[in-house]
């Protein structure tokens, strides 16, 4: 948090968690190289029905447009980045965002507005880039809060040893579910008699990387499974970084994500603050050649760590009388104020005001 | 500190002694009262009583990290949480009933009353077939004997009910038990608690 510069005039102290957290994520991409991204808040609505299954959350917010084109509130963010770039070779085009966009919110069922703050590097995407994004992401996770964990995931580890079970495409979708949800139980129901031994491990590892991949070894000695592994292992090392997990219950639409993807937890938030990947595939499926990795950092769950934080509603409550002289009164309140606390003026105390300090403005003073 | 959310009845009270065996125990909660939150600060451990269709919500919103829910619940509202451990307990299965002297009338929109509109509606979509859904908080028996729907979507344990009111199951939707579901975030923080408490109730798991 001390990377956080600046104070908006007097009034650092109110500003909530997320609102530091958000000026100070714009700083550390803006440091890199990630140029802020500004974007409209709609959307033709063809963009979202085209690419419904890499949407989050079903269901958009849709209106008809002057001109009668369909058009939608942003659902997600990386679909209009990615159709607002184009093919590079030998470079890649680094933007961030910080922008609401409105989904069905999952244990609720209703729309909500989300402040999503993230970053997409798309382009000639190499292992320094790939690095640099998880690096980010690092960054960020510390920067909301020392006690968290990126969690990395290889879509090519997970996927070479669930296909290794040959199932067909409906059994092949369950198995990833239940890679997803670590049920074990729900995969040796799913294929009886089928060695499961590769895909047991997929589910029971997790933790250290170097742990994690030395588990993982015998069930990846060749091939795809071998190769996705190896890229595990020298990214992880090249990360270094002590926040770092391996998990691969972390299981993305294969038709859009590919190599690693990732999430990023804090402690006290129930669910994932931080989501992203490589998403090579979805490039493809837009006509895209470049490959890609990004992510989004969900704004609204940090409202939750300061819950209870700030046990008053202001510091000083000050009372007044009808007979109190306005510009005097003016004076002691700007006065109070220039010593860093917040005041709130009444004539007499509202109802449920929590404050620290009560004071009474008599005879042009402050008295306690 | 490892919270942990148990069903209500006689399921949630035989998987506390699970847990109990399995070191994680708290004797207060054995004591008759009104008490609601039970904790063991020895075994690091504290139990809440709740509502079985309510600990999967306690769960998912990290209210508690563990707990004990039907698979029913599991598949209705689709939680996004761990399901560690298939407890092999509370075993019954989601079933399509009708009358005795029922006959699927495939010409028509077939009319399904149910609690579980989410189970119900992605079966028959399986099917390819057209129904209507009636969500019903409960007596869901009632709806075929009165005309109100054609056929049930419900839990079916021993049967015993349906058949006191003529009805028959026609179908097996899925086979449902308890599971052991964690919260995904409290996995990252916690996993060596929660993993020795996996443990320790698996070693209980009757295979039968």
């Amino acid at each position: 948090m001390e990377e956080v510069r600046g104070r908006v005039g007097a009034m650092e102290y109110p500003m909530k968690r997320e609102e530091k957290v958000l000026f100070g994520l714009r700083a550390l991409y803006q440091r890199h190289g990630y140029a802020q991204y500004k974007m409209g808040k709609f959307e033709e609505y063809d963009l979202y029905a085209r690419n419904k299954d890499f949407l989050v959350s079903e269901g958009i917010i849709t209106f008809t447009d002057t001109d009668g084109r369909l058009m939608a509130l942003k659902p997600d963010v990386t679909l209009s980045i990615i159709k607002n770039t184009r093919d590079v070779e030998g470079y890649v085009q680094k933007v961030c965002y910080s922008e609401n966009v409105y989904r069905i919110s999952g244990s609720t069922r209703q729309f909500k507005e989300i402040m999503q703050a993230g970053l997409e590097c798309i382009g000639d995407v190499d292992s320094y880039s790939l690095c640099e994004v998880l690096a980010l992401a690092s960054e960020s996770l510390e920067m909301i809060d020392p006690d968290n964990v990126l969690e990395l995931s290889h879509m090519g580890v997970v996927s070479a040893l669930v296909n290794g079970l040959e199932l067909e495409a409906d059994g092949r979708a369950k198995a990833l579910a239940c890679v997803g949800e670590k049920n074990l139980d729900g995969l040796k129901k799913l294929c009886p008699g089928r060695d499961l031994d590769g895909v047991a491990a997929l589910i029971s590892a997790h933790g250290r990387p170097a742990d994690v991949i030395a588990a993982l070894r015998p069930y990846c000695a060749t091939g795809l499974a071998k190769a996705a592994l190896d890229e595990l292992e020298g990214v992880t090392r090249l990360l270094n970084r002590q926040n770092v997990r391996l998990d691969f219950s972390i299981v993305n639409d294969m038709n859009y994500y590919n190599g690693i993807v990732f999430q990023g937890y804090i402690h006290g938030i129930p669910s994932a603050v931080l989501s992203g990947g490589q998403y090579d595939r979805l490039m493809q499926r837009m006509g895209r050649q470049s490959r890609a990795v990004g992510f989004a950092i969900y704004m609204d769950l940090l409202e939750r760590l300061d819950a209870g934080a700030r046990p008053y509603d202001v510091d000083t409550l000050l009372i007044y009388d009808e007979a109190a002289d306005p510009a005097a009164l003016s004076r002691a309140v700007a006065a109070l104020v220039d010593t860093g606390v917040s005041v709130n003026a009444q004539r007499a105390a509202p109802e449920r005001l929590k404050y620290r300090r009560l004071c009474r403005f008599e005879g042009g003073k402050i008295i306690d | 500190m490892i919270n942990v959310a148990l069903p209500k009845g006689r399921l949630g009270e035989k998987v506390y002694h699970m847990f109990a065996a399995a070191g994680f125990e708290c004797p207060s909660i054995l004591e008759t009262n009104r008490k609601l939150i039970f904790e063991n600060p020895d075994a690091g451990v504290r139990y809440f009583w709740v509502k079985p269709s309510d600990v999967a919500i306690y769960v998912e919103r990290g209210a508690a990290d563990v707990g004990v829910a039907g698979k029913d619940i599991l598949l209705e509202y689709r939680p996004d949480v761990y399901e560690l451990l298939d407890l092999n307990m509370g075993r019954c299965r989601m079933a399509v009933a009708a009358k005795k002297d029922f006959r699927d009338d495939t010409e028509r929109t077939l009319r399904v009353a149910t609690k579980f509109t989410r189970i119900a509606r992605e079966y028959y979509a399986g099917l390819g077939r057209d129904i209507d859904i009636i969500h019903l908080n409960g007596s869901i028996e009632l709806a075929p004997i009165l005309g109100l729907s054609d056929v049930i979507v419900d839990i079916v344990e021993t049967g015993k009910t349906l058949l006191e009111n003529d009805l028959e199951p026609v179908e097996t939707i899925v086979p449902i038990s308890a599971r052991l579901i964690a919260n995904k975030a409290a996995f990252k923080f916690n996993s060596g608690k929660i993993e020795a408490i996996a443990r320790g109730l698996k070693g209980q798991i009757s295979d039968d």
